[in-house]
């Protein structure tokens, strides 16, 4: 075991040890269970935090363990690891707190808990692998891990939902396999490096690079819901709301588009991506997918699936980033890793709220809500603003980061459609935010969670309104405080300058 | 001690036989204590075999000259018995010894009638003892007793319940066993004739490609393949598991089958593998291909939950067929298939444990109204799906690497210029898919919305067993390093 390589597993075991115990718990043991979460939790920040601090001050973490001769299992901490592991960190203890609210008194809380602390090591795996094998492993343990809790309700939509889920990931998860297994056979098992480790390759076998890269964009493309291999992702909304939440914002499209950053950044790198055309093609699928999203979007009024195409949209801002492969649309699609993941938990958090709360389900029966639920619905318009990227909210630096980006490789058109996709964003945001404020109630409230807990002092259970308004607070101050140091926007910028090795940049 | 491991080995594998024999005399004799000799002896078993695997590694033995040739009786070949160990052996030898000692354990809780005790573990102990035989035999008359000596008490073990549809299954098992018995005798004897001894190594110097090879070599081969279930010869399997007790089917699944596998491998790494021409190895694949097409489908159609994980035996073995092809271009590759047939038997013989458990709680094994039962005992279910993860060739589990070995044999293939190898790529990559889709329909019904009943009540053995086998199977992952190495030390073969 290589030097801190414990460090690395202490962070994984965090939440996979606490997840094993919780599927051997009786349901009754409810505060042993909350124990355990959301002791598994604060490990976990607490360690993550340790490491942040400690790769910030240059030290290395790395562990290598051989499989088998050839192939090893290699975690590593670099900046770009840490700002998903963070993040993931983060959310994590959030959307506990909140799913133990949410899921009081409900059924087979064990079995739920089990596998939601497995979804997030595998994300934090994700997070911390150090070459394409490592990760091949805790991506499709996290497709094994979320598909229990897709189907958590056990109805026949979930089913369906969870039978399409695995017909997606797990197909993806073959042609990955397979275009991974086939990388390795020609360039070594190698570690991630930025700028790529390909090399020479490029010039000698440029067709098997090009039908690899696509392969393993189908691979990473489905979890990351790109056009046209996101039909999963809206159906995938009946499971429960911080599974939805933990879905769209952390684990499941978040590792997609980690990949899809990962092998652009540091298996091909920039130079082989935009010289094979690669990169191009990238950047045109993410438009697509970005403008496709959003019109589905305005079509429904169901929230929550408004809510999913809006990630099928939003996702794809990451892969744009990264595929316009210069540092400022790097800076733009890996900062918006963060701002879209606080911002879309916000918005589900709301839409998990307003459900449980009132049994609001549809954008048209939210008229009015604003004044019976009025912090909720605080917490659904500063993410809704910040979707739409209104300055000085998160989306703002991510748009203006990813305009700049555009410009800079000379992808013009890129422009027009960042501005189509704000409007979008904005015709289908603000109505619901309309409808909040303005709107007139005129049948009563189903008041479902008083009904479950008694009258309670604040508008909902305060174990799900504090994760609300906590994780609002992030988006808010995600882009108010993006100058300060530590701030996603620095760290990110700190990563393009390690990428990019240009000491001293600045946007 | 003054003794180097490597003298030692021949005691420790002399004492192995023996220790398997007297433990299947014993039972046979004193059958009101056989499942304490059965439960005793298991652990016994399995610590004999840690034992003997410490040694072999520890005598840290060359590849050329790594087998261990132990005379019994003090007669050497050509006319003496002739015990040998290597690599390939040693890690089938662990194999059966892990696989054994789950069953016996299991066994202890599921086979708790007194009658049934009596029957149950002299036939068990005999099996196991027959396969200890097998893989440690030097000759062909030797492997065509042990494999007598397997046969039959598998045989006595699918009928032991006595039920009608078990004697029935058993007839069939029966005539199966018999047919392919007399063709491998058929071939040996041939051998013999021809040659005037029996010793593998002895024929395997000794071997001109001629007719009479040839004949032997098919009706070895056709024997065997019938009684490793191997496509198109696998009717027989999924009527035997119908009606054998749970502990039976884990054993037949994992090991009985595996066995004959490992006589045919053995067999064309040695005499026969001057014979093995490109275009054999394709027709060997493309049955493969269909084995994993077929046994698959029958999975997916099959509504009883025994049957569904026999045809995913068929299935899955289409991937040893496969790899015949693949070890043409990559001669290294007969490793990769014994790993993958490691894990196999590891995760099916957890499998079919879980589905015993669940069969014995619901009283039947119809999947459509087991539902009640699969959402009540989730640790069973977990169990059967941990395994199944390891089928479907998922991480972490030994299914994934041995699935990413065999990957990148078959791509291997293509860069070697082989453009057949596509098709053994989409085999292999598909045929997880498939296996998915067998896995998530046993493991479905647990996730749907109804009723919990946990049935009739069942013993920790039989709680506990599957959960343990399948953790095995799962961290069989990380034992990759160490079974291929312990598979080099493997003298004659690359």
């Amino acid at each position: 075991m290589s030097d801190g390589g414990w460090l690395l597993l202490a962070i994984l075991m965090s939440s996979l040890g606490p997840g094993l115990a919780i599927f051997f718990l009786p349901e009754r043991r409810y505060g042993l269970r909350t124990l355990l979460n959301l002791g598994g939790a604060g490990t976990k920040l607490v360690l993550v935090g340790w490491l942040l601090v400690s790769v910030l001050r240059g030290d290395e973490y790395r562990l290598v363990l051989p499989l088998v001769p050839g192939i090893d299992f290699v975690l590593a901490a670099d900046a770009l690891s840490l700002l998903f592991a963070t993040l993931s960190a983060v959310l994590w203890f959030v959307t506990t707190v909140y799913a133990i609210g949410y899921l009081e008194g409900s059924p087979r809380r064990s079995r739920f808990f089990g596998f939601f602390s497995l979804c997030v090591s595998a994300t934090v795996g994700i997070a911390l692998s150090g070459n394409l094998i490592t990760l091949l492993i805790f991506y499709e343990l996290l497709t094994l891990a979320t598909w229990p809790l897709v189907v958590h309700r056990g109805t026949p939509a979930a089913l369906r939902a969870g039978r399409l889920y695995l017909a997606y990931t797990l197909t993806s998860g073959l042609v990955l396999f397979t275009a991974i297994v086939w990388l390795t056979l020609l360039a070594g098992a190698e570690s991630f490096v930025p700028g790529g480790y390909l090399g020479d390759l490029a010039t000698t076998h440029e067709t098997t690079l090009k039908v690899l890269f696509v392969m393993l964009m189908i691979g990473f493309g489905v979890k990351a819901a790109l056009v046209p291999l996101h039909s999963w992702l809206p159906i995938a909304m009946v499971a429960p709301a911080p599974v939805s939440a933990l879905l769209h914002a952390v684990a499941v499209v978040k590792a997609g588009a980690f990949g899809i950053v990962r092998v652009v950044n540091d298996v091909y790198g920039a130079e082989v991506a935009i010289e094979l055309g690669l990169a191009a093609g990238l950047v045109v699928i993410a438009a697509i997918t970005i403008l496709y999203g959003s019109i589905q979007a305005l079509r429904t009024d169901d929230l929550k699936q408004r809510l999913a195409f809006s990630t099928v949209s939003q996702v794809s801002y990451i892969v744009l980033g990264v595929a316009l492969a210069g540092p400022l649309g790097v800076i733009g699609g890996l900062v918006h890793l963060v701002h879209q993941g606080i911002t879309k938990i916000t918005l589900f958090f709301c839409a998990g709220n307003f459900a449980e709360t009132l049994g609001i389900h549809k954008i048209s029966e939210l008229d009015g809500v604003g004044r019976r639920m009025p912090l909720t619905m605080l917490a659904f318009t500063l993410g809704a603003l910040g979707m739409i990227g209104l300055p000085p909210l998160a989306g703002f630096v991510t748009k203006w980061h990813l305009g700049l980006g555009a410009l800079e490789a000379q992808f013009h058109w890129v422009l027009a459609v960042l501005v189509a996709s704000s409007l979008l964003n904005a015709a289908y945001f603000l109505p619901p935010v309309i409808r909040g404020w303005l709107g007139e109630r005129r049948t009563p409230w189903h008041e479902h969670m008083v009904e479950h807990s008694g009258p309670t002092r604040f508008e909902t259970h305060w174990m799900l309104l504090v994760p609300t308004l906590f994780v609002a607070a992030l988006s808010l101050l995600g882009g108010l405080l993006a100058g300060m140091s530590l701030s996603p926007l620095d760290w990110v910028t700190l990563i393009v300058e390690r990428d990019y090795s240009i000491p001293g940049f600045a946007p | 001690m003054s003794e180097t491991p490597a003298a030692m080995l021949p005691l420790a594998i002399s004492g192995l036989v023996a220790l398997s024999l007297a433990l299947a005399i014993l039972a046979t004799i004193w059958p009101r204590q056989a499942h304490r000799i059965g439960g005793y002896g298991a652990v016994l078993m399995a610590a004999a075999v840690v034992t003997l695997s410490a040694l072999f590694l520890a005598a840290g033995p060359e590849p050329e000259n790594a087998a261990t040739r132990v005379a019994l009786g003090g007669w050497e070949a050509p006319l003496g018995v002739m015990l040998h160990l290597d690599g390939l052996s040693m890690t089938l030898l662990v194999l059966t010894g892990v696989v054994g000692l789950a069953t016996s354990l299991y066994s202890l809780g599921y086979v708790h009638d007194p009658i049934e005790r009596r029957q149950f573990w002299p036939l068990w102990l005999w099996l196991w003892a027959g396969l200890n035989m097998l893989l440690l035999s030097g000759d062909a008359f030797n492997l065509y007793i042990s494999l007598e000596v397997v046969s039959l008490s598998a045989v006595a073990l699918v009928a032991f319940t006595g039920t009608a549809a078990a004697v029935s299954g058993a007839m069939r098992y029966l005539l199966i066993n018999i047919l392919g018995s007399l063709s491998f005798l058929m071939g040996v004897v041939l051998l013999f004739g021809e040659h005037g001894v029996l010793d593998l190594v002895l024929l395997e110097a000794r071997t001109e490609i001629g007719p009479t090879e040839r004949m032997a070599a098919v009706l070895m081969t056709a024997g065997l393949m019938l009684k490793a279930a191997l496509f198109p010869l696998h009717v027989w399997l999924a009527p035997a598991h119908g009606s054998a007790p749970a502990p039976v089917s884990a054993v037949l699944s994992g090991l009985v089958v595996t066995g004959s596998f490992y006589l045919i491998l053995r067999l064309w790494m040695g005499p026969f593998a001057p014979l093995a021409t490109p275009a054999f190895g394709i027709l060997v694949g493309l049955l493969g291909v269909a084995a994993l097409i077929w046994g698959s489908a029958q999975a997916l159609r099959s509504g009883r939950l025994k049957s569904i994980v026999a045809y995913s035996t068929v299935a899955q073995f289409g991937y040893l067929l496969i790899a015949f092809p693949l070890m043409l271009v990559d001669s290294g590759a007969w490793k990769v298939v014994v790993f993958f047939a490691v894990v196999h038997a590891l995760a099916k013989a957890s499998v079919f444990l879980a589905a015993g458990t669940l069969q014995h709680a619901a009283g039947h094994d119809r999947l459509a109204d087991m539902g009640a039962v699969l959402r009540a005992r989730g640790r069973t279910v977990f169990a059967l799906g941990l395994a199944g993860v390891s089928l479907m060739g998922l991480p972490f589990t030994g299914g994934f690497i041995a699935k990413y070995l065999l990957l990148e044999a078959g791509l291997s293939t293509i860069l070697a210029g082989s453009l057949i190898g596509v098709l053994w790529v989409i085999a292999i990559a598909g045929g997880g898919l498939l296996a998915a889709g067998y896995v998530l329909r046993m493991v479905a019904p647990a996730f749907h919305r109804g009723p919990q009943n946990p049935g009739e009540a069942v013993s920790p053995w039989m709680d506990w067993v599957p959960l343990g086998l399948a953790v095995v199977a799962a961290a069989a992952g990380f034992a990759g390093t160490l079974t291929l190495h312990t598979l080099t030390l493997t003298p004659g073969a690359p």
